[in-house]
């Protein structure tokens, strides 16, 4: 996030876009829905899906899954059009807007209209709204991110901001949601294939000059490695011949997973690192044990980069180790000791290595909010970004094309799936599954559907049906559901016995290399019972 | 500038801010006044009258959470008219329900109990009534017991103000007064999404988590405070452990949740001390896994990471880490990646 959560009740519009932030990320949502109640916040939600929050906005969006980049580019060229802009910020701080303005030429209200499916009124009163209420906020989560266009439609989000001076000011701001507890800090701390800590490249020969110094190794690689969804598939086509995998399960958690099966299967040697036998640890060589937050002393960065402590409360299972415990006994078994006394004396390399988190110690976390970027010992942390200067200097605006999605609804397959979270389960459930009132709560996968959709394939409410695509088959109980509207369906990727991901599409964006998991055409079928 | 306007509490003067309370300064400058009904983050509501004092010169004892600080203000927060008053409020909240503090799950962390304790109230002055409404426990997680319930209204304002989750409010009146949801219906057929904010609330024993009974009570636990490991919010959390155990989990009023947790955050943690837990490294043998010492384990995989590096080059392997696990375990992982392993192949499910 470029801006702290609480700047959320400082915000005059919200705009909350692929996010179901009651149920993915509860706790923000009440700083979204007190904004509204009792600081007159405006809210605009765009979701395809009726969620929650539509109760307490002023405008509901659906556009067609898929279309993002051009609704935004509608809402630009209405700002654009009808000089709603901030000039000021534009002149100041930003380059390139000449490109945009001929980058949005095209996106009237009426081809936006046509494209996503989102009325031209309600198009032009939303670019209204945003643009004449400052500060503004944007919250996006995957519903934005987990498509092709996934890296143009957060460039695009990035566009409306700066156009309105939305950015470096306290309740502004465009403001990704983290799905998971330490996404930020995974990037944060270069677990990345393209750079180290803190986003220094593994290509630029000078950091890598440093980091070989202060590791005091030789001979690091240059080349920027791969993607987790491309790992899998090279492991596929036999490039990859062993994978190591950490608290991850993407026999649930990634897109087509029948195929992922068969590039493990594929593998000289599989050794998994987790707190439970998951379905990918199931066909792992080797499995090992590994202990859960509650059992380890650390750090989690959360999704406003805020440093905050982790500290063990109970001993750990059996013979359960930290992983970076194991990791380091694995370096030590190959021939190169890795040795560390504890946590702290890892962060305090990690500060060492750093830029962005040199000022920050255990010490002052104990007393201290900090923030990164938290370039000294005297840095009180930076909440909110780009304050006075962006990264390279001036804001860039980008010219972003609509591209539409690859993944289209046809005679076969006639619905649009899309996929997420529900509020009682967690990823692939191993944790959340654990406990008995959060599986009453939501005891297995369904597929959310309209009453109508449902008459049409003459399907009723709570019974067993057949969702199959291109990919895949899984079954799931139909859900008669407000949230749903016709032509889409729901369903959540959380149940490894109906995983949605045998369904959905591994198309990855070009750049992110993020798999289009929210849109993907299916058909549903009753379940014939042979009596 | 000069700040003139000070206001005298127990005979000394305190300057104030404009939108402070009585309660505000009080307590910002180490003087105690109870509260019970004082919810923080939300508009005062006056209802327990527990936080009364004297205020020179005006007609009756004063409400100190919901009155404003004015210049000259003459507080008294101990007079023996306050402490009368304070008696006879805590000896009709004893007696307006069923106080068994000995087979309560809130003994030790309940301010009517403080209260009593404090002001020597025993609660046999009046005789208890009897329960109206018979207790609720038809839900995953939370138990309502109205044989407790003060009406404070606490709970409501977390649900309505805090929440804003909009599930309970009071209904009825007067003495037939209750928390109820929509229609009175029990909480799982309401608008409640268990984030039990207003269990956190309740100052009484009449909200508590429905395991609460056959487990340890305040005092007997030790807390941790740690940072919730499910979504990127990252609320502050107490664990309450005892005998290796966690037993319950609580929010820390503090930056980003100011006590706030989700469903997830404060009832999920049963798959700390799952049975199913990994306990040892396994190794699998013809096809089936056979338990490991560390050793075995360490050593088979070290020499297939070599092997497999000598034979098919360093891009040959890949690592997947983790965005479930800690910055520390995730430097360690991408230095051990790059500088031993020696290839960038490494990644986690940020995108995913
Ligand atoms: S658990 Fe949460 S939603 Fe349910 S009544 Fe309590 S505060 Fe409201
Ligand atoms: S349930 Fe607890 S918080 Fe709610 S009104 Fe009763 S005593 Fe107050
Ligand atoms: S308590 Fe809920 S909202 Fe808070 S970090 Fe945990 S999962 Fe997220
Ligand atoms: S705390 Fe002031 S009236 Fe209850």
């Amino acid at each position: 996030m470029t801006n702290p959560i609480v700047d959320i009740e400082k915000a005059k519009v919200i705009l909350v876009i692929g996010s179901n932030t009651t149920e993915n990320h509860p706790v923000i949502s009440s700083y979204i829905k007190r904004a509204v109640k009792f600081k007159g916040a405006k809210l605009i939600v765009i979701d395809p899906r009726k969620i929650k929050l539509t109760l307490f906005s002023e405008k509901w969006l659906r556009p067609l899954p898929g279309t993002n980049v051009a609704w935004i580019n509608g809402l630009i060229h209405v700002i654009i059009k009808e000089k709603l802009f901030d000039a000021e910020f534009i002149k100041k701080r930003t380059i390139d807007f000449d490109k945009l303005e001929k980058s949005i030429e095209k996106f009237t209200p009426d081809y936006v209209e046509s494209i996503t499916g989102i009325k031209k009124e309600d198009l032009i009163e939303v670019a209204r709204l945003y643009a004449q209420a400052k500060p503004g906020t944007i919250l996006y989560c995957m519903g934005i991110t987990q498509h092709t266009s996934g890296t143009d439609n957060v460039k695009s989000l990035a566009n409306l901001a700066m156009l309105c001076g939305n950015l470096g000011i306290e309740g502004g701001g465009v403001n990704p949601l983290r799905g998971q507890n330490n996404v930020q800090g995974a990037c944060d701390m270069g677990g990345l294939p393209n750079v180290f800590t803190g986003y220094q490249a593994v290509t630029d020969p000078n950091i890598k000059t440093r980091i070989e110094k202060t590791w005091n190794v030789k001979g690091l690689s240059i080349k920027p490695g791969l993607t987790a969804t491309e790992m899998i598939p090279a492991a596929g086509e036999g490039h990859i011949k062993s994978l190591y995998i950490m608290g991850e399960n993407p026999l649930v958690s990634d897109p087509d997973i029948t195929h992922v099966e068969k590039c493990f299967k594929a593998l000289d040697f599989l050794v998994v690192q987790d707190i439970f036998i998951t379905e990918t640890a199931q066909m792992a060589d080797v499995i090992l044990p590994a202990t859960c937050f509650a059992e380890k002393e650390g750090t989690f960065t959360n999704t406003e980069r805020r440093v905050q402590r982790v500290r063990k409360a109970v001993h750990a299972p059996g013979k359960a180790l930290g992983d970076w415990e194991i990791i380091c006994r694995l370096s030590t078994h190959m021939g190169v000791p890795l040795t560390y006394q504890n946590s702290r004396e890892i962060m305090d390399e990690i500060a060492m290595v750093t830029p962005s988190y040199r000022g920050i110690t255990y010490e002052r976390l104990e007393t201290e909010n900090l923030h990164w970027p938290c370039p000294d010992l005297k840095h009180p942390g930076t909440p909110v970004l780009h304050k006075d200067t962006f990264p390279h200097g001036k804001g860039v605006f980008h010219g972003i094309d609509y591209i539409p999605s690859t993944e289209k609804t046809n005679k076969t397959y006639p619905l649009l799936l899309t996929t997420g979270r529900v509020l009682y389960h967690y990823h692939t459930g191993t944790m959340t599954m654990q406990t008995q009132g959060l599986n009453e709560m939501s005891p297995e996968c369904f597929i959310e559907i309209t009453p109508e959709d449902a008459g049409t394939y003459n399907i009723m409410d709570g019974e067993m049906i057949q969702i199959t695509s291109k990919r895949g088959s899984v079954q799931a109980i139909a859900k008669f559901s407000p949230k749903a509207v016709n032509g889409t369906v729901f369903m959540p990727f959380h149940f490894a016995k109906a995983a949605a991901n045998k369904l959905t599409s591994t198309k990855l964006d070009p750049v992110s290399k993020i798999p289009e998991l929210k849109v993907c055409a299916v058909k549903l079928n009753r379940i014939k019972i042979d009596a | 500038m000069k700040n003139n306007k000070s206001i005298t509490i127990n005979g000394n003067q305190f300057s104030f801010r404009p939108e402070d309370t009585i309660l505000e300064v009080a307590q910002r400058n180490g003087i105690f006044i109870p509260t019970l009904c004082h919810l923080k983050g939300t508009t005062p509501t006056g209802a327990c009258r527990v936080c009364m004092v004297e205020v020179k010169g005006a007609r009756s004892l004063v409400a100190s959470c919901a009155a404003p600080a004015m210049d000259g203000m003459d507080v008294q927060t101990e007079s023996s008219d306050v402490i009368r008053s304070r008696k006879l409020t805590i000896s009709l909240l004893l007696s307006s329900g069923h106080h068994d503090c000995l087979l309560c799950p809130a003994t030790g962390d309940c301010v009517l109990q403080q209260l009593a304790y404090r002001y020597k109230v025993s609660g046999t002055q009046f005789e208890a009534s009897n329960a109206r409404y018979p207790l609720e426990n038809v839900n995953p997680f939370i138990i309502r017991d109205f044989s407790k319930c003060v009406l404070c209204g606490r709970c409501v304002q977390a649900c309505n103000d805090i929440q804003v989750n909009n599930a309970i409010d009071l209904g009825y009146r007067g003495s037939a007064a209750k928390v109820v949801t929509a229609g009175d219906r029990s909480l799982k057929d309401s608008d409640c999404v268990f984030c039990g904010e207003c269990i956190q609330a309740c100052p009484v024993g009449a909200l508590y988590p429905k395991d609460a009974l056959n487990k340890p009570r305040y005092g007997e636990t030790q807390k941790i405070r740690t940072t919730c490991s499910y979504c990127g919010v990252g609320c502050q959390m107490h664990l309450h452990v005892k005998d290796n155990l966690v037993q319950k989990v609580t929010g820390v009023d503090t930056a980003p949740n100011n006590g706030s947790l989700c469903v997830k955050g404060r009832f999920g943690y049963d798959f700390i001390a799952s049975k199913d837990r990994l306990t040892t490294p396994l190794i699998r043998k013809k096809g089936k896994f056979c338990d490991a010492s560390w050793d075995e384990a360490l050593t088979l995989v070290a020499k297939k990471f070599t092997q497999i590096q000598k034979k098919h080059g360093s891009d040959s392997i890949g690592v997947l880490t983790s965005a479930r696990i800690t910055n520390e375990d995730n430097y360690i992982a991408q230095k051990f990646t790059r500088a031993i392993l020696k290839t960038n192949n490494i990644d986690h499910c940020a995108r995913l």
